[in-house]
């Protein structure tokens, strides 16, 4: 049996029928064909699959696609405006805070998350709110330069 | 173009699709009319396998196709082994792609199913019946190679895969004479890579002509096409490899597996592209492992601290089959590393590669070489506790001298450059080495446990030449291509045949070519993955694609330059041994005004109106580079912790990294390969272990169980450098992928020993969860 739903992501609707057992990330990947949103582990560990789920960052691996119907999402494809990056994309780059890019669109999700919550985070702010969000590449340290640097740039706007 | 590209940390190219999402991983293709495979594994550490009955998952909604091993054995010949270690009694099990009569491991495959959706794929895995009939099990190496082990192969006695054995200066003279001999046993446990990435292949075959495309999350995509041809039976010709966005492979993703050569079985026989992706939980089970030796060491020295000798015995867990590359990694890999950077005068190791009932293990960032570091460093701390010396003099006293054109060893290395007493020294001084012993003293007296742990290393990358492959029994060469091709506009295509997957060659290989010829880096792209399009190459692992790959590379650019500096004397109407090629510019010598720029010949060589006599039209090079030895990376790390006796919780507080990889064309980058290194050899001291239990089931068989770093848990790491040119590369650079995760390891391991030396502790096997520490201490303490 498969159940109509409407999720937004990235300002655009998709109305599609469903499993009830569909998780979140498979409709972004499969059904919205948006597939930044990348799978990493089963068990909710690596953070791979963050997306913002009206505004919220979440694990899209945790989710049901029926329970995010009606929701607006932000996938990491959205969060560039109008092709302007991102503050924490720039600062990513600029940073050199990815390597193999995997775990990125996560990690910049969490990212999000982390300084909506704390705008001016410490360096040990940003790793213990990264706790999730799992790179096996970068070690993590210039991801935190990155949220840092992202940081700053954000507060000068 | 005054400023030189090279040594710049300019931004990565790779990144503006990788921050926006719209980069294409394996994962994220998707045909028309694409099917899914799932694999059904074996729940059984050991069993022989009866009835299968299909019959309830080929009726299942969606199933186009059940296969198992009977249905395959025709067309799925056994997986290959290439590296065929010589001189080592080497005993090759067969090692099918879908098991027929006998699993071996949890993770076995004994059926596929090719199903419209994935959902449907695993749904059906779930109606397959398997008579097992169990069998005794054995996971651990030293266990194994002991009489009356459960047995894994018919014709392989002992479970012994290999005996390989390096010898090299009098040993049994060294340990006759030595005033001092220090002994410890120790255990390399078993790590999972763990790239961010699990692996995935798609496949797609045309049934009309025979063609086959496979997009696979692999390092080397040439070796995959190759293997490919042997195994599934697809002609090289016939066959496309494509490596497309690969997401981490730490030496996981060198090898062949059953998992993509099912896939390319399965789109063959149904004529429709099939996709393959594994889980997390079954790339713990079925992707290859790292480590996983049971070491014997003893070295024997002087009181004054000189090391005169190094004997020991290694059993090394190869798992229920020999991955591609696996039999090198403990014997080629680790043996000849053991002089160490202190030349150590007499060398002997007999390696035992076991058979167990575990999943096959492979190269693992370091392969052999951080396994060699820590027993070498491991001893050398050990010898400074029984002498009561620092250990970090008695490293000074033995360390080789700085040498630039090259250094024997008793092994049978030629070390290329080398300074390692100035990186031990700028280490000392950076962190205050003294400082900090001071600090630790104080420390104690308020019953805090402060250590701290040195390592100093010299490891091995670029293998080659390719003679040496022979000799040493790789099944392939060992050297490297690239193509520089040189567009009308002046824009540059360089086509290599490694396959970087997130060490950023895109960017510094862009640099390289940039200064060579003469453009920006952003004029320059780099092509990578691709077996129709890129020549062949031999792929990224062993930190070889800047090390060979940059080399041919260099090469490549440097005919190009020399073309064009011809056809600039032509145009200039100069002779061409008055021509200069500065700032970028092709000039007549003393006259910079009378120059021409690389787009200025490139167009005239793409169009030929006008050229020089016996000079072809085009603008392009190739190379095949072969190189004349081995580069040796080295340095000099150390790690602080602090260890709260009541938990045993160890902190680590400051962690200082010096490297001397050569020139570094990308210094940015660099950093970022030793942050990342040096990561995961913390890793291993502190948090990562692959536990099996005594029925061979892999109880951290998630991502749940199986402690990863996490960014709270880690220090700021320091990074430094030393510049040691290698002699014999085209740039003098050496690589830098691994050397972290070969130095770190031991550095941690060595400061937490330090921390608990006045407990009486001398040694625990990692990690050092609190737990381990706690009971070591409380069994320390007990004893006193």
């Amino acid at each position: 049996m498969k159940v109509p739903i409407d999720i937004t992501i990235n300002g655009r609707s998709y109305q599609r029928d469903v499993e009830p057992r569909q998780l979140l990330v498979h409709f972004i990947r499969d059904l919205g064909g948006l597939t930044g949103t990348k799978v990493g582990c089963d068990t909710s560990q690596c953070g791979s699959c963050t997306v913002l789920l009206d505004g919220v960052a979440v694990k899209s691996c945790t989710c049901l696609a029926v329970q995010a119907d009606g929701a607006s999402m932000t996938t990491i494809e959205g969060l560039a405006d109008q092709g302007t990056l991102h503050p924490l994309q720039e600062a990513f780059w600029e940073k050199h805070g990815l390597q193999c890019g995997f775990c990125t669109p996560g990690m910049i999700l969490a990212s999000h998350e982390l300084l909506r919550h704390n705008p001016d985070p410490s360096d040990a702010d940003i790793r213990h709110g990264l706790e999730g969000n799992l790179c096996r590449c970068t070690g993590y340290q210039n991801i935190v330069r990155a949220v840092r640097h992202a940081a700053d740039a954000l507060a000068e706007k | 173009m005054a400023t030189r590209l090279f040594g710049s940390g300019i931004r990565r190219r790779e990144d503006p699709r990788l921050i926006t999402g719209s980069a294409t991983y394996t994962d994220d293709l998707a045909l028309p009319g694409m099917v899914h495979a799932a694999m059904l594994r074996s729940p059984h550490a050991h069993a022989t396998v009866g009835a299968i009955n299909i019959s309830r998952a080929q009726a299942a909604p969606g199933v186009l196709a059940v296969y198992t091993g009977k249905d395959t054995r025709e067309g799925l010949q056994p997986m290959p082994c290439a590296w065929l270690v010589p001189d080592a009694d080497l005993k090759v099990a067969t090692y099918p792609c879908i098991a027929t009569d006998t699993v071996r491991y949890v993770g076995d495959i004994v059926a596929v199913v090719v199903a419209e959706d994935c959902y449907q794929a695993y749904d059906a895995l779930d109606l397959i019946d398997v008579e097992y009939d169990a069998l005794p099990s054995v996971t651990n190496p030293a266990e194994a190679a002991r009489a009356g082990a459960p047995q894994l192969h018919a014709d392989v006695d002992k479970n012994q895969a290999f005996h390989w054995a390096v010898s090299g200066g009098d040993v049994d003279a060294a340990f006759k004479d030595a005033e001092v001999v220090v002994k410890e046993r120790i255990v390399q446990q078993r790590l999972i890579p763990n790239a961010m990435e699990p692996r995935a292949a798609v496949a797609q075959y045309n049934q009309a002509s025979g063609d086959l495309t496979l997009w696979n999350t692999t390092q080397n995509p040439h070796i995959l096409r190759f293997l490919n041809s042997v195994v599934t039976g697809v002609p090289e010709d016939r066959a496309r490899v494509i490596a497309p966005e690969v997401g981490g492979g730490f030496g996981s993703k060198i090898p062949v597996y059953p998992g993509e050569f099912i896939t390319v079985f399965c789109a063959k026989q149904l004529g429709r592209p099939v996709k393959w992706n594994e889980t997390r939980s079954e790339n713990y089970q079925a992707t290859t492992h790292g480590r996983d030796h049971v070491q014997e060491v003893e070295l024997a020295a002087k009181k004054d601290g000189t090391i005169t000798g190094l004997r020991c015995t290694v059993w090394a867990g190869m798992g229920a089959y020999l991955s591609t590359a696996a039999p090198g990694i403990p014997t080629i890999l680790h043996g000849l590393m053991l002089p160490a950077c202190y030349g150590i005068p007499a060398v002997k190791e007999d390696v035992y590669g076991v058979y167990t009932n575990t999943t096959p293990v492979e190269a693992y960032r370091g392969a052999g070489r951080p396994e060699a570091t820590f027993m070498v460093e491991r001893m050398v701390d050990r010898l400074a506790g029984e002498i009561g010396m620092d250990p970090a003099d008695v490293r000074k006293k033995n360390l080789i001298a700085a040498f630039d054109d090259g250094h024997d060893t008793v092994t049978g290395l030629t070390y290329d450059s080398g300074d390692y007493p100035t990186a031990l020294e700028k280490l000392l001084s950076h962190a205050d080495y003294t400082a900090l012993r001071t600090e630790q003293a104080t420390a104690r007296t308020s019953g805090r446990h402060i250590g701290l742990g040195l390592s100093t290393y010299v490891e091995m990358c670029g293998l080659g030449p390719s003679q040496v492959a022979g000799a040493i029994g790789f099944q392939g060469g060992l050297w490297e291509s690239a193509i520089v091709r040189v567009h009308p506009t002046g824009k540059v295509h360089v086509f290599i045949g490694t396959s970087p997957h997130g060490q950023g060659e895109e960017t510094t290989f862009a640099q390289i070519v940039a200064d060579e010829i003469g453009v920006g880096a952003d004029d320059v792209k780099v092509i990578h993955g691709d077996t129709d399009t890129t020549p062949m190459g031999w792929g990224t692992y062993g930190s070889r694609t800047t090390a060979v790959g940059g080399a041919a590379l260099a090469k490549a650019a440097r005919k190009v330059r020399d073309k064009a500096k011809v056809i600039a004397a032509h145009l200039l109407e100069a002779a061409v041994e008055d021509m200069e090629f500065v700032d970028g510019k092709y000039s007549v010598k003393g006259s910079p005004d009378k120059a021409k720029s690389l787009a200025d010949v490139a167009l005239m060589a793409n169009v030929a109106w006008n050229m020089p006599a016996d000079v072809e039209a085009g603008l392009e090079a190739s190379t095949f580079y072969d190189p004349p030895n081995f580069t040796f990376p080295f340095g000099a790390h150390l790690a602080v912790v602090e260890v709260d006796p009541a938990t045993g919780q160890v902190d680590l507080k400051r962690y200082v990294a010096i490297d001397d990889c050569g020139p570094q064309i990308n210094p940015v980058i660099v950093e970022g390969q030793v942050h990342g290194g040096v990561v995961q050899g913390i890793g291993q001291a502190l948090w990562e272990h692959a536990i099996y239990d005594d029925s061979g089931q892999l109880v951290t068989g998630s991502l749940l169980d199986y402690a990863l770093p996490r960014a709270a848990r880690l220090p700021e790491i320091e990074v430094l450098s030393t510049v040691t040119p290698s002699p014999h590369h085209p740039l003098g650079v050496k690589g830098i992928g691994e050397a972290g995760t070969i130095a770190s390891t031991v550095a941690v391991y060595n400061a937490v020993m330090d921390a608990l030396s006045p407990l009486g502790v001398e040694a625990i096997d990692m990690p050092f969860t609190p737990e381990r520490v706690w009971r070591a201490i409380q069994q320390a303490t007990k004893g006193h």
